[in-house]
C-alpha cells in the first residue's frame, strides 16, 4: 500500500492511541514511540506496530505513536484507520484484513 | 443491553465488566462520519480479541442506505458479534437486505449460514405502523426494541416522564414481539441524573410486558436487573405452583388447585417466566425443575 499523505487515527484518551502515519523518504519503517509505559511495553508495541505495517504491505513509513496504555487490539486498529487515510483508500480489502 | 460509543477504545473495550446482559458497540449515530473508519476498525479488532465473559455482544451497524452500511456488515460478521443491530428498520425488506448482505459475507468466509442474528430498531412512524411484518421477516431475528429519540421528533413531541407520547409505540412493539415470539426491549432513558424518573419508566416498561430496556449508563444496569428480578415471594410462589403442577402430573388429576385457588394454564406459565427470569438473574439456580 502506497502513503500518499499524513493519516493520522485514535486519541489521546486513556486505552487509546493516537497514531500519525507519514512517508519515509528513507528505506524501511521508523517509529517514534510516546508512552507512559515505555519501560514495560515498548517492545511490544513496536512489535505490534511493525507486524500490522508487514501485514498491511507498506513500506517506507513513519509511525508516530502517543500511546495512552493502549490494547493491542486496539493499536492494530488505530493504525490500520490511519495508514488506509494516508493511502487515500476508502475501499477496504477485508479478506486480506483477516 | 448497554449503548457502547464504538470509537471509544475504552470503553469498548471493558462495558462487560459492568455485567449488561447485552453490549451494543454503536457504529451509527454516536460516531461522526469522519470517523466511521476508525469506529468500525476498532469494534472489528476489539471485538476479535477481547473474550467478553459470556456477555452478548451486538454492533448497531450503518443503514444501507448510507455509505457505511455495507462495509459495516462485511467487517462486522467477520468480527462475529452474537448480534447485528438494524437501526430505523421500517419495512420487512429493510430487514432482508442486512440479511443478503449477511448471508453473502456468512457464505465467503465459511460461517454457517444463520450464524450471525438479529435485532431491529423501529425509530419512525412508518416502523411503528409495519412493526409487525418486521418482527415476523426472519429466522434470525432475537428482538426488536423501540427507539424513541428520533420517533417523538418525527411525531412533533417530546419525550415526557409518564411516556404517554409512547403508549401505541410501545404496545405495537411489544404486539409484534409477541406474535414473532422475539424479545422486546423499550428505548433509553437519555436523563442519567434522573434514578427515579429511570426507576419509574422500568417498572411501567415491565409492567407493560417488555422483556428489558436498553441503557446509556453502566448505572443504569443495576437498577434495570433489581427492577426484573423477581421477588422472594414471588419466587416462592412460582415454584409451589410448579411443585404442585408435577404432583398432580404424577398422580394423573386433571384439575389441580393450591390454596383454594384453581392453577390453570396462563398461572403455569407465568409461574415458569418466573423461574427463568430469577435464573437468569441468578437468584435462583439453574437446577431448579421448570
Amino acid at each position: 500500500m502506497r502513503i500518499l499523505h499524513a493519516g493520522t487515527a485514535g486519541t489521546l484518551e486513556s486505552s487509546d492511541v493516537l497514531i500519525t502515519v507519514e512517508r519515509n523518504p528513507e528505506k524501511g519503517f521508523v517509529i517514534e514511540l510516546e508512552s507512559i509505559s515505555e519501560a514495560r511495553f515498548g517492545n511490544r508495541i513496536r512489535e505490534v506496530i511493525t507486524e500490522t505495517l508487514k501485514k498491511l504491505q507498506v513500506e517506507d513509513v513513519k509511525v508516530r505513536v502517543q500511546d495512552r496504555s493502549a490494547l493491542d487490539c486496539t493499536i492494530r486498529a488505530r493504525l490500520t484507520a490511519a495508514v488506509f487515510r494516508a493511502a487515500g483508500i476508502e475501499k477496504y480489502p477485508w479478506e486480506e484484513l483477516e | 443491553m448497554l449503548y457502547v460509543p464504538g470509537n471509544s477504545a475504552a470503553m469498548v473495550k471493558d462495558a462487560h465488566i459492568y455485567r449488561p446482559d447485552t453490549v451494543m458497540f454503536d457504529l451509527e449515530d454516536s460516531v461522526s462520519y469522519r470517523e466511521k473508519d476508525a469506529a468500525r476498525f476498532l469494534v472489528y479488532q476489539t471485538l476479535r480479541t477481547i473474550d467478553y465473559g459470556g456477555v452478548e455482544t451486538a454492533v448497531r451497524i450503518n443503514g444501507l442506505d448510507t455509505p457505511y452500511g455495507k462495509d459495516d456488515i462485511e467487517a462486522m460478521v467477520r468480527a462475529r458479534p452474537n448480534i447485528i443491530r438494524i437501526p430505523k428498520t421500517e419495512k420487512a425488506q429493510d430487514v432482508s437486505d442486512v440479511e443478503t448482505e449477511i448471508e453473502r459475507v456468512e457464505r465467503k468466509i465459511g460461517l454457517p449460514i444463520g450464524t450471525i442474528k438479529l435485532f431491529v430498531a423501529i425509530e419512525t412512524p412508518l416502523g411503528v405502523l409495519n412493526a409487525r411484518e418486521i418482527a415476523c421477516s426472519s429466522n434470525r431475528l432475537l428482538g426488536i426494541a423501540l427507539g424513541a429519540e428520533d420517533l417523538v421528533t418525527s411525531l412533533r413531541t417530546s419525550r415526557s416522564k409518564d411516556g404517554i407520547e409512547l403508549y401505541y409505540a410501545r404496545s405495537q412493539v411489544l404486539y409484534a414481539a409477541r406474535v414473532a415470539g422475539i424479545n422486546a426491549i423499550d428505548t433509553v432513558y437519555s436523563n442519567v441524573q434522573d434514578e427515579e424518573g429511570f426507576l419509574a419508566e422500568v417498572r411501567l416498561i415491565k409492567q407493560l410486558g417488555f422483556d428489558g430496556k436498553s441503557v446509556i449508563q453502566p448505572n443504569q444496569i443495576k437498577l434495570v436487573h433489581r427492577v426484573y428480578t423477581p421477588t422472594e415471594e414471588e419466587i416462592h410462589k412460582a415454584l409451589r405452583v410448579l411443585e404442585a403442577i408435577r404432583e398432580a402430573e404424577s398422580k394423573g388429576s386433571g384439575v389441580i388447585a393450591l390454596d383454594g385457588r384453581m392453577i390453570d394454564k396462563p398461572v403455569v406459565e407465568r409461574a415458569r417466566w418466573t423461574i427463568e427470569l430469577a435464573k437468569a438473574s441468578g437468584v435462583v439456580p439453574e437446577e431448579v425443575k421448570l
